[in-house]
């Protein structure tokens, strides 16, 4: 599997409220920073690369935008070089690549509609003994040291090996869908030749899997989804590589950037990681506190047609970010909004999204997120950033630690 | 007092049904519903405040009769 480097086709960002590059290492590693920059200065930034981008910044303006199917279209959700427009193999709208997640009304409600059950809360909760025996596993594994990589060892694990159960896949394939995730999701500024290369790659995985289970058929989504109607007729083939591309992707690196900011933040906020460890009960407002601060999921939609959206002159097929991160730090929607508050009670955060693309696997990332940050802080109550050492954050439109290397100070 | 959820409005975020479960449930496709005619008990009152407040989609109303 080629896994692919992060060479750019662009230079540094000179200029982030008229030249931002979201694939620029830096922009991860100061997001915070550069968003309230940009709130004061002009709440929807504008760059030329990827062909046209737009990043609104305000909470008003990003809830507007999820919102508007009318103007802005789901058929692209990660602002890469190559645009689906350009793209004569892209599947067109309403439907798009990955159903639902890339499609639009009137289509979309089909094709979630036939998933929703499958992460339903209460099927979602059977889930929390396996993942929990997964977390322990994980800690057990890193043996008697005072050294982990909190993102390496731990974090990054966790959503893999649900989902790939979830659709019936090698788990010994781990490595593979890990590095599918960083060529859709962190190499986006490569050559559009590069680009397709990575999906065709994919795409061949994911068709071997089908075919697998066409010929052994079992209890999984996969099957599911082979078997599945809508109005009454089967999905086309197209359609299930695309929602089981969708279901391998989004749930795998957006949770283990959640777990692993979580984990960042204890790490080098003492005084919560104490309370934490002392007071189990504030774990329910904790991890909507982290959802919140630091919401790993930036969304993406492309223009339908020339608009004016509050004075920014958007052409038709320019993209458009989505950040809920942004939107969660927004003092006009929270007060205190710099501050990570883990009692926090009234935290009407978007971190999954708003509207009718609300994240598919919100309940199961919740548990996922929640369990793993109860069963770190359970092994090691306390711990901190290793010194001398890098925290690695990723690129593109998932924000989260790729390498997190702590020292553990006690072990229980 | 009252609690209703907007069916038009509701995306299966799952808040309410987790801040308080003895006033809301969801159905198979995740999405939330008040419990009967979504009447408030007094010890139920806070909870039913905290499930409007944090619902990302505003699409819980509280009823004061």
């Amino acid at each position: 599997m080629t896994y692919l480097d992060d060479k750019s086709i662009y230079g540094p960002v000179s200029d982030w409220a008229t030249d931002f590059d979201h694939a620029d290492p830096e922009y991860n590693k100061n997001a915070h920073a550069i968003w309230d920059q940009l709130r004061g200065q002009c709440p929807v930034a504008h760059t030329e690369r990827y062909g046209g981008t737009w990043l609104p910044v305000t909470h008003e303006y990003v809830h507007e935008i999820a919102y508007d199917t009318d103007h802005f279209s789901s058929r692209g959700v990660v602002v890469a070089t190559v645009k689906p427009s350009d793209n004569p193999d892209a599947p067109p709208a309403p439907i798009g690549g990955a159903p639902p997640i890339t499609s639009d009304p009137p289509f979309h409600q089909h094709a979630r509609r036939l998933l929703l059950p499958a992460f339903s809360p209460k099927v979602i909760d059977g889930w929390e003994p396996e993942i929990r025996k997964l977390c322990r596993e994980l800690i057990a594994e890193m043996g008697d040291v005072d050294h982990v990589d909190a993102a390496v060892q731990y974090a990054q694990h966790i959503p893999v090996n649900v989902i790939a159960r979830m659709l019936g896949f090698p788990l010994e394939d781990s490595d593979l869908f890990r590095s599918f995730v960083h060529n859709v999701l962190e190499a986006i500024n490569l050559t559009p030749g590069a680009r397709l290369e990575a999906f065709q790659e994919l795409d061949a995985y994911i068709s071997k899997q089908v075919q697998d289970h066409i010929d052994n058929p079992r209890d999984d989504l996969t099957n599911f989804l082979l078997e599945a109607k809508i109005f009454d007729q089967p999905l086309t083939p197209q359609h299930v590589t695309g929602t089981i591309i969708l279901l391998l992707i989004a749930g795998i690196d957006t949770t283990w950037s959640a777990i692993g900011s979580s984990i960042w933040h204890l790490a080098t906020n003492p005084v919560d990681r104490r309370r934490l460890v002392d007071n189990p009960a504030l774990m329910p407002t904790a991890i909507e506190e982290f959802l919140r601060a630091y919401a790993p999921v930036t969304m993406a939609r492309v223009v339908k047609e020339d608009y004016n959206f509050h004075g920014a002159e958007m052409k038709e097929n320019d993209w458009v970010l989505l950040p809920f991160p942004a939107a969660n730090r927004d003092p006009n929607e929270f007060p205190d909004a710099d501050k990570v508050l883990i009692d926090r009670e009234v935290n009407r955060h978007a971190a999954f999204g708003l509207g009718i693309h609300r994240c598919l696997g919100s309940n199961l990332a919740r548990l996922e997120l929640r369990v793993a940050v109860e069963e770190f802080i359970a092994a090691f109550p306390d711990f901190e950033l290793a010194i001398n050492e890098e925290v690695k954050w990723s690129v593109g439109q998932i924000r989260g630690p790729r390498e997190l290397p702590v020292r553990v100070n006690s072990r229980r | 007092m009252r609690v209703t959820v907007d069916q038009s409005k509701c995306q299966g975020h799952n808040r309410c049904y987790a801040l308080a479960p003895e006033l809301f449930d969801v159905d198979d496709y995740g999405n939330a519903h008040e419990i009967g005619d979504g009447t408030v008990p007094p010890e139920s009152v806070e909870r039913a405040r905290l499930a409007v407040a944090n619902c990302p989609e505003y699409a819980i109303t509280l009823i004061e009769d």
